[in-house]
C-alpha cells in the first residue's frame, strides 16, 4: 500500500542519530513485544508478511510519531483482532523453550520449489510496473516505473502481496535488479552509483 | 558532487524521545501485558518460551558472529570463495543460521566498490550474523536518505568516498539478507583470525563504516 512506511527517497527526516552504547531494548515491554512477535510469526498470528502489513495499516501520522516497538505492539493487536484471537479456542500445543531452540536456528525460508519458471535472465533490461496496490507489496514507490538490469536470480519465493492477505504463498521468481542512481534520482546523481533491490517477477516487464 | 546538501540539517523527530516518559511507558506496558496474557491463555506460547527468545537475541546473537565470518574470509581464500558463491551455506559452516538469515548474500567491498545495506520499507537485517539492528537503522532518517544520498549519509558517519568508487545500496525488500564483507585494513598481515575479528565492527558489516585500522 502507499503508506508512510515507504520512506525511500525522502530527505525531510534530518540527521541519522546513532545512540552510543545502545541497548537492544530500552524498556521491558519492548522485550515482551519482540518475543511475542517471533513466537507468533508463521503460527497463531499468520505469516510475517501479514505482520508487516499490519504495521503499514497504522495511521500514517501515528506511525511517524511512535517508536519502533510501538509499531510491533500495534501490529500484534491488529493481527490478534484480524484472527479473532479473543474468541478462538485454545490451541493444542504452545510454543515451548524446546520449540524456540529448534525454530531459531532453522528459521523460515521463503524459497519454494513450486511456481513458474523465470521470465528474465541475468543481464535482461526490465521495467518495474507502476503498481499501486491497496494491500501489501514490497515494491517501493521510488522504484516504480523505472528501468534496471537483472543482476541475479534468487529462485522462487513466497509472494508477499498474496501471502499477507491469506491469498496463498503463490511463489514466483525473485530477482536482484540493479538500477543506476541516475535512473532513480535524476541526472545529478553520482554517475557510478547504483541501487540493488529484490523484486518479484510480477513487478516487472521487459524493457528494450 | 559540487553542491552541498542540507537535508541532514533538518531537525530530528521531535516525538520519539517523548514516548519514553513514565505515563506513556506504563500504558504501553499494559497493552503488551494484555497481549501476552491472551497468547498464553490461548495456548499459543509459554512464558518460558518468550523469556528464551529474549535471552537469545539480547545475549547470544550479535555482530561478533559476523566478525568471525569476515575474519575467516580475510584469511581463507577458499572460504571466501564459498561465501561469495553461497553465503547461507558458508555462514552455516561457522554455526550461524536461522531466522532472518535464511537467504544470505555477502557483498564484497573493493577499492572500486563500496556496499551499504538498508531496508527502506521496514527494518530487515541479518540477525544470525549481526544480532538485532540499532535504532538508527530502523528509523526514518536512515531508511529514507541512504537510497537517495548514500554518500552524504556515509560522510555523516565519517566515511568519505571518492568519485572513482561505485557506491551500491542494497534495499532488503525480500527475505534475502545482506552482509557487507569490508576490505581488510592495511598493515594487518600478521594478525590471527581472533585479532582480525576484533577489528570488524557492526557498522562496517552494514556498510556505514570501515573496520578499525
Amino acid at each position: 500500500m502507499n503508506g508512510v512506511h515507504d520512506l525511500g527517497g525522502l530527505t525531510c527526516f534530518g540527521p541519522v542519530v546513532p545512540e552510543a552504547d545502545e541497548p537492544a531494548f530500552h524498556e521491558d515491554w519492548e522485550r515482551r513485544v519482540f518475543a511475542m512477535t517471533l513466537a507468533s510469526l508463521g503460527g497463531g498470528l499468520g505469516p510475517v508478511d501479514a505482520f508487516r502489513h499490519a504495521i503499514e495499516r497504522m495511521n500514517g501520522t501515528e506511525y511517524l510519531r511512535t517508536t519502533y516497538y510501538e509499531h510491533w505492539l500495534a501490529a500484534l493487536e491488529t493481527r490478534a483482532a484480524d484472527r479473532a484471537l479473543a474468541e478462538a479456542p485454545r490451541a493444542d500445543e504452545p510454543l515451548t523453550v524446546e520449540g524456540v531452540e529448534a525454530a531459531v536456528p532453522a528459521g523460515a525460508p521463503s524459497e519454494r520449489d513450486e511456481g513458474p519458471a523465470p521470465r528474465f535472465a541475468v543481464g535482461d533490461r526490465v521495467r518495474t510496473l507502476n503498481l499501486n496496490p491497496r494491500g501489501h507489496t514490497r515494491l517501493p514507490r521510488y522504484v516504480r516505473g523505472r528501468v534496471g538490469v537483472v543482476a541475479s536470480c534468487h529462485g522462487n519465493h513466497v509472494f508477499p502481496d498474496t501471502a499477507a492477505h491469506d491469498a496463498g504463498e503463490a511463489p514466483q521468481p525473485l530477482y536482484s535488479v540493479r538500477f543506476e542512481a541516475s535512473a532513480l534520482w535524476g541526472p545529478e546523481a553520482p554517475a557510478r552509483d547504483a541501487l540493488y533491490i529484490d523484486l518479484w517477477d510480477s513487478y516487472l516487464e521487459p524493457a528494450t | 558532487m559540487s553542491a552541498h546538501h542540507h537535508s541532514h540539517d533538518a531537525p530530528p523527530n521531535p516525538y520519539l524521545e517523548k514516548r519514553r516518559s513514565g505515563e506513556a511507558s506504563e500504558k504501553l506496558a499494559e497493552r503488551a501485558a494484555a497481549i501476552e496474557q491472551m497468547l498464553v491463555d490461548k495456548g499459543l506460547v509459554t512464558t518460558d518460551a518468550l523469556d528464551r527468545l529474549v535471552e537469545i537475541y539480547e545475549n547470544d546473537l550479535g555482530p561478533m558472529n559476523g566478525a568471525r565470518v569476515v575474519a575467516k574470509a580475510w584469511t581463507d581464500e577458499a572460504f571466501k570463495a564459498r561465501l561469495l558463491e553461497d553465503a547461507t551455506t558458508a555462514i552455516a559452516e561457522l554455526g550461524f543460521s536461522g531466522m532472518q538469515g535464511e537467504h544470505m548474500v555477502v557483498v564484497e567491498n573493493t577499492p572500486e566498490v563500496h556496499n551499504v545495506v538498508v531496508c527502506t520499507l521496514c527494518s530487515c537485517y541479518p540477525w544470525p550474523v549481526l544480532g538485532l539492528p540499532p535504532m538508527w537503522y530502523k528509523e526514518a532518517a536512515y531508511r529514507s536518505r541512504v537510497v537517495i544520498e548514500p554518500r552524504t549519509v556515509l560522510a555523516d558517519f565519517g566515511l568519505e568516498l571518492g568519485g572513482e568508487v561505485e557506491v551500491r545500496v542494497w534495499d532488503s525488500s525480500a527475505e534475502i539478507r545482506y552482509l557487507v564483507l569490508p576490505e581488510r585494513p592495511a598493515g594487518t598481515g600478521d594478525l590471527d583470525e581472533d585479532a582480525l575479528a576484533a577489528l570488524v565492527t557492526r557498522d562496517a558489516m552494514i556498510g556505514v563504516a570501515r573496520p578499525a585500522a
